[in-house]
């Protein structure tokens, strides 16, 4: 703290010298009413200032934990993939690798629920309800070991909570720790050391990306440009005389905007050459094939079931489905909430088409 | 020879080799060939004859498809997914100090969003007189400030903290762009809600705030917030780029890119910091002994060669050799930069392209006649404050292997006689 203290201090004799105790106003803006200050102002303060009503535990938070943070934090908060880890970790900071989550590193628990509120559910930022919030935060405060199942989390035992990590953290200290040590007198020019020899290369991993096809990047990114600046409209459907058989006729201008649209799956989806099933299955081939059909991809029950049954992704249940996920199948791992335009759902669709097997 | 003759043999040479698409790694020592005559002179060019595109052929200009490889590019095992991942500027492909829009990194937490200057609230609450809304309109109605800056993302390098890693000086420093930026400082908009700034105000924090779904927000000591501090909406002379934070992004000169929060919709007066995701679970830095420090924010001095590098090898031969690279700090303006070909067993100081600026990009040059030996090229800067850049060594020596951000360690490139350039790291 001691160098930041003299920095303020500095600061402070700099802005008295300034002289600007009557700061000029320019009568701009407006003030701002309070029901839009409610609406902005959600932090939460570390002494618990801004903690809505409202309560939850574990119990209930592991339901609203399945159906809303699982599909990238998995069911027990260990994470899925490159997705966060939110639960384990403990005594591992001093070692290799340190596993940082909620349990072993975070040090007010005040961050937490106030992250999840703002920003989470992933792509649905903002839509849980204060009682979610706090179900949730129990859910994995329970993952951690750090609740018991049956307590009650509430602004009223949140200190209840204790944050293993929260002494683990100190202010920066590189002004006493590090300059001194390499910028006092003047740098070596000469004879500095006696011999050189490679230690490592990074050749060796060959984790670089390649560059190849980097001029096909910017065309398509010309492309995409251009793309934009005319709005999309789908090119009047082709009719080609005789479709072949099961064939669907394919638009390709409407795939183009369907491109655009699948952004907001690509979270979670993945389709072509080299796609992987990560939150959500890949999505090569789903058109006009079954249900719940890729391989090793964890669906849930309701999908399965519903595979069960024979369900086929046609185009009309497809749309029926993006419309609005959880309407149209109760209980599905899928977190986003529906597509409203049909236009979307059509060019999501078309887009689609265009990932074969 | 003589200095001027050989300077014109090599122009010649080196001009002859590229018409006849020498590859990389020749080597121009030999003496100058028999020569036909060349038929890029001699003969009338398609270019030469009929026309080139008419005005209007791009209202808003790309680079020529020849320029087509000087694009970011994102190292996809790094991150989840690419709506929370972050991207590298071709520092290697570039010269001067000024970063186009087009090619500086971003790094999203929730992906680009597009938000209008007509949707865009700006409000300034918390401990101020008369909590405010700023539309896009009104901050245009500001006095406005131009300032040059770096935007270095903590964890540049972060990559190589526990090793050489990634092959190329965009990948290990691109984390990086420096813009002119045009904007209100931010102790306008605060005195404008009644804020006192010529009080006491240590003690007292600004904490700001994305407009996008990640709600990206940190918390900044008052001091900081009135000292240089912009609220900005225009870089390099345009409006931001979406990926930049259209219409409106927070610049805080010297400290790490977390902190310049784009699509910037709030700026709450408190009393102390918020603790948020991004200066607690992130950008925090942990040490040997598992403790970490936060509120890191400065960006220490750092500098790396740009060329030649593993993205940019010497393909000329021996002889004259131009050394390239930037250097910059947080802390103040760069005053010196030295250059080491061994590995860091001597020095020479480089040429400085323009003085340096405060916490801004400076360019360096090193003019060598080349004799084809493999190089370990290094490059330290010093600041106006005395520091010294450091080794990886001596960081590791502090810090332990654990620390992701902030690592401004100096870098080397091993170039070979045929002029390729790896990365790698040296005793």
């Amino acid at each position: 703290m001691s160098k930041f203290l003299k920095i303020a201090t500095l600061a402070v004799a700099t802005t008295a010298f300034a002289g600007s105790a009557l700061a000029e106003k320019y009568g701009l803006g407006r003030p701002a009413l309070p029901a839009e200050i409610a609406a902005w102002d959600q932090d939460i303060l570390p002494d618990g200032t801004g903690l809505p009503d409202g309560s939850g535990d574990a119990i209930v938070g592991e339901e609203i934990f399945a159906t809303q943070c699982a599909a990238c934090h998995g069911d027990f908060a260990e994470g899925i993939g490159n997705w966060p880890k939110l639960a384990g970790g403990a005594d591992t900071l001093d070692r290799e690798d340190p596993l940082k989550t909620v349990g072993s590193y975070w040090p007010h628990l005040s961050t937490a629920f106030d992250y999840i509120r703002r920003s989470m559910p992933y792509g649905n930022a903002g839509t849980l309800s204060d009682e979610d919030t706090y179900a949730i935060l129990a859910y994995i405060l329970y993952s951690n070991d750090l609740i018991e199942d049956d307590f009650v989390l509430s602004k009223d035992t949140f200190f209840d909570v204790e944050m293993p990590n929260a002494n683990g953290f100190i202010i920066d200290d590189r002004a006493e720790t590090e300059y001194s040590r390499w910028s006092s007198g003047d740098p070596c020019m000469k004879d500095c050391k006696e011999d050189v020899k490679v230690t490592m290369r990074a050749m060796v991993l060959d984790v670089t990306p390649k560059e190849e096809g980097a001029s096909e990047e910017l065309e398509q990114a010309a492309e995409v440009l251009s793309q934009e600046d005319s709005a999309p409209e789908p090119a009047p459907a082709s009719k080609e005389e005789e479709p072949i058989a099961a064939e669907p006729a394919f638009d390709a201008a409407l795939a183009k905007s369907g491109e655009k649209v699948f952004k907001k799956c690509k979270a979670c989806h993945q389709v072509g050459d080299s796609a992987k099933s990560r939150a959500g299955p890949i999505l090569n081939g789903i058109v006009g094939h079954p249900a719940g059909a890729v391989e090793d991809f964890r669906y849930s029950k309701a999908m399965k079931a519903a595979a069960g049954e024979g369900l086929i992704w046609t185009e009309e249940e497809l749309a029926a489905f993006l419309a609005k996920p959880k309407k149209y199948m109760k209980g599905t791992k899928m977190s986003f909430p529906g597509l409203k335009k049909e236009k979307d759902q059509k060019a999501i669709i078309e887009y689609l088409k265009s990932f074969a097997d | 020879m003589s200095e001027n003759k050989s300077r014109t043999g090599t122009t010649r040479r080196s001009f002859l080799q590229g018409a006849a698409a020498v590859g990389v790694g020749a080597v121009s020592a030999s003496a100058a060939k028999a020569q036909a005559a060349d038929p890029l002179i001699t003969e009338v060019q398609p270019w030469a004859q009929g026309f080139g595109d008419g005005v209007d052929e791009t209202p808003y200009g790309l680079p020529i498809q020849y320029e087509g490889d000087v694009i970011r590019r994102n190292v996809e095992w790094l991150t989840a997914d690419t709506v929370s991942s972050i991207n590298f500027t071709p520092i290697h492909a570039l010269d001067g100090t000024i970063t186009p829009q087009g090619c500086a990194f971003e790094r999203h937490h929730s992906g680009a969003i597009e938000l209008k200057k007509e949707d865009y609230r700006l409000m300034v609450n918390g401990l101020v007189d008369t909590p405010l809304v700023f539309s896009y309109a009104d901050l245009e109605r500001f006095p406005r400030e131009n300032h040059v800056y770096f935007c270095e993302c903590a964890a540049n390098s972060g990559m190589e903290w526990a090793g050489a890693q990634l092959n190329g000086a965009q990948f290990t420093h691109g984390m990086i762009h420096n813009m002119e930026y045009t904007g209100v400082p931010l102790r306008t908009l605060l005195e404008e809600a009644g804020f006192d700034t010529s009080g006491d105000v240590s003690g007292k924090w600004v904490y700001v705030e994305g407009a996008d779904a990640s709600s990206n927000g940190r918390s900044i000591p008052m001091e900081k917030a009135l000292d240089d501090v912009l609220v900005a909406f225009k870089a390099n002379g345009e409006a931001l780029r979406k990926e930049h934070g259209y219409p409106v992004r927070l610049v805080v000169p010297g400290w790490e890119g977390n902190m310049w929060v784009k699509w910037i919709r709030r700026i709450e007066v408190l009393d102390s910091p918020v603790e948020s995701r991004e200066e607690t679970s992130k950008y925090t830095d942990t040490l040997e002994d598992g403790t970490s420090r936060k509120w890191t924010w400065a960006m220490d001095a750092k500098s790396v060669v740009t060329s030649p590098s593993p993205q940019s090898p010497i393909t000329h031969g021996k002889g004259p050799l131009v050394i390239t690279g930037l250097a910059w700090s947080g802390r103040g303006a760069i005053t010196r930069v030295d250059v080491s070909r061994d590995g860091g067993k001597s020095w020479e100081t480089a040429r400085l392209g323009k003085p340096g600026e405060k916490m801004a990009l400076t360019r360096f040059y090193l003019d060598v006649d080349w004799d084809g030996s493999e190089m370990m090229l290094q490059s330290r800067a010093i600041d106006d404050t005395g520091y010294i850049q450091p080794t990886k060594t001596q960081l590791r020596e502090v810090r332990g292997l654990n620390s992701i951000y902030h690592n401004n360690s100096i870098q080397t490139w091993l170039v070979r006689s045929n002029g390729e350039a790896e990365n790698v790291e040296v005793s």
